[in-house]
């Protein structure tokens, strides 16, 4: 399992992938793994009117991964959702990502559990 | 071809025991009425609507509304642009006159939303993010929180502005008949509420609501026969932002906001300064900030302060959201935007009553997910 971030020939850096690099057009060739670097909290959010099938409250923060070590990049950072492993957290936290194979209970929305991934990855405080 | 609108009409928005077909045949019944045209002379049909399907299980909604209204055989199509159906179909109506396609086109938008759950409706409206946000139990409310401290913590500013536009919105909303809450809030009551998505906190968001609102559009040349108070649609503009919101450069900027508002302005050769009031899509007391910004009226980061100054209240420099905005008026997903559209169409035509304000030229913004998809529209009083 991966944080899997994708890169076109320009060097343009985004989370999660796409066909088509969202920036210039060019296909997304490259890839790489966010899942072992750090990164800091852009902002955060207690979530506590949740829909069915997620925690309550869920503590949600988007956080940003320096990619300047990345060969051909011309981003300097990318950024990225997702759940927080506790309720403390503050703007400006480093954070470490932590696998969990079930974010949410894929049979309680009104998604078809089968269209889409439902494993990921926890922000972890540092 | 110039374009013009003849007529609007909206239902009591709210909590509604009438369903989807019900709310909108009587929003489109009204504007056909409204307007002074006969069925049989319409020539399209658009229906906003972001999810009859998921809601309520009944699809094919403008095949059933040109059925119910006896606009047959004319042209209908279902418009969805998930909260900015309603001014997806301004475009689209706009678009079938302006191109000679039509001479008659009735916009109907409207949704039946409040016998789902708070969860289950909040589920619904998720379901337009992103699978890899999706997965984390992300929702509109819980983006509008993190944005809302991005904002807060950035441009240093104070948590009662926020507050400020609630209250401002719920005091417009007292003068709308047709309003969800008719009812004024204290700052005090605003920023005691329960915390939904921290800072934010009930008061800053709409509730969930059952509505329907619909408008008349046909040539200038034939409003001008038919009736001596219309308005012109002088400006519209329509832009996409990214699926995926952190994806964005700067997380209080709402691109599709700044492209669409540019597009409208170059068409009707006016700017921020030009205008008189203005609809903005306040789903959350953040977005009226970010779309002040967005539409060029606010430097970044200084919107706030235009709430703290009183310079958008009624009276104010620039009213924004005399009929309420979502915050007070509610809403129903695919009726916002033309509900937007019917209050400037009101305020222009002297039709507003007690809101009205002196105005000769208006803008609605529509903002679709969570600035994802955005149409703005500029309309101007007939001469």
């Amino acid at each position: 399992m991966t944080l899997e971030a994708g890169m076109c020939s320009n060097g343009h850096v985004s989370y999660p992938t796409h066909p088509l690099c969202p920036e210039c057009g060019e296909p997304q060739e490259e890839t790489f793994d966010l899942a072992d670097r750090t990164g800091e909290v852009v902002t955060w959010t207690h979530s506590t009117a949740t829909p069915p099938g997620v925690r309550e409250p869920n503590t949600l923060a988007i956080v940003e991964f320096d990619v300047t070590d990345i060969s051909g990049a011309s981003d300097e950072f990318v950024r990225a959702l997702g759940q927080v492993t506790t309720d403390e957290v503050e703007t400006g936290d480093t954070v470490e990502p932590v696998y969990v194979e079930e974010l949410r209970d894929p049979d309680a929305g009104i998604k078809v559990p089968e269209s889409q991934d439902w494993d990921g990855y926890r922000w972890d405080p540092v | 071809m110039g374009v013009a609108v003849i007529g609007a009409s909206m239902t009591k928005f709210g909590q509604r025991d009438a369903w989807i077909r019900e709310l909108l045949s009587q929003a489109g019944e009204e504007c056909l009425t409204d307007a002074g045209v006969a069925p049989d002379d319409v020539e399209h049909l658009y229906v906003s609507n972001m999810a009859s399907g998921e809601f309520e299980g009944q699809t094919g909604i403008m095949n059933l509304l040109a059925h119910d209204l006896g606009v047959l055989p004319a042209y209908s199509e279902r418009v969805d642009q998930t909260s900015s159906s309603g001014g997806a179909g301004i475009y689209e109506a706009w678009q079938s006159v302006a191109s000679g396609a039509s001479d008659m086109t009735l916009l109907v938008g409207g949704e039946k939303m409040t016998h789902k759950t708070t969860g289950q409706a909040t589920d619904i409206i998720a379901s337009i993010t992103h699978p890899d946000e999706y997965k984390h139990g992300v929702t509109l409310p819980s983006f509008a929180g993190m944005t809302a401290r991005h904002y807060l913590e950035r441009f240093d500013a104070p948590r009662e502005s926020l507050a400020r536009v609630a209250v401002k919105n719920h005091r417009n909303g007292v003068d709308n008949p047709k309003a969800q809450f008719q009812k004024e809030i204290t700052m005090e009551k605003a920023l005691e509420s329960p915390i939904i998505a921290d800072p934010l906190r009930l008061y800053d968001f709409c509730p969930i609501t059952d509505g329907s609102a619909a408008l008349m559009f046909t040539t200038e040349e034939r409003a001008r026969e038919i009736t001596d108070e219309y308005a012109l649609v002088s400006g519209i503009g329509g832009a996409t932002d990214t699926h995926v919101v952190h994806e964005r450069d700067d997380p209080t900027v709402m691109g599709g906001v700044v492209e669409s508002s540019e597009q409208a302005y170059e068409m009707a050769g006016l700017g921020p300064e030009d205008l008189d009031v203005a609809e903005l899509h306040d789903m959350f007391t953040i977005l009226e900030f970010l779309q002040l910004e967005g539409i060029g009226v606010a430097e970044q980061g200084t919107a706030w302060e235009m709430a703290m100054d009183g310079a958008t209240a009624k009276d104010g420099e620039l009213p924004i959201n005399t009929s309420g905005g979502l915050k007070s008026k509610g809403h129903p997903l695919g009726a916002s935007g033309v509900a937007q559209g019917v209050e400037i169409y009101e305020q222009l035509v002297g039709e507003a009553g007690p809101r009205q304000v002196e105005a000769d030229t208006a803008l609605a913004c529509n903002v679709g997910g969570f600035g994802n998809c955005v149409i703005t529209t500029i309309m101007e009083a007939a001469e």
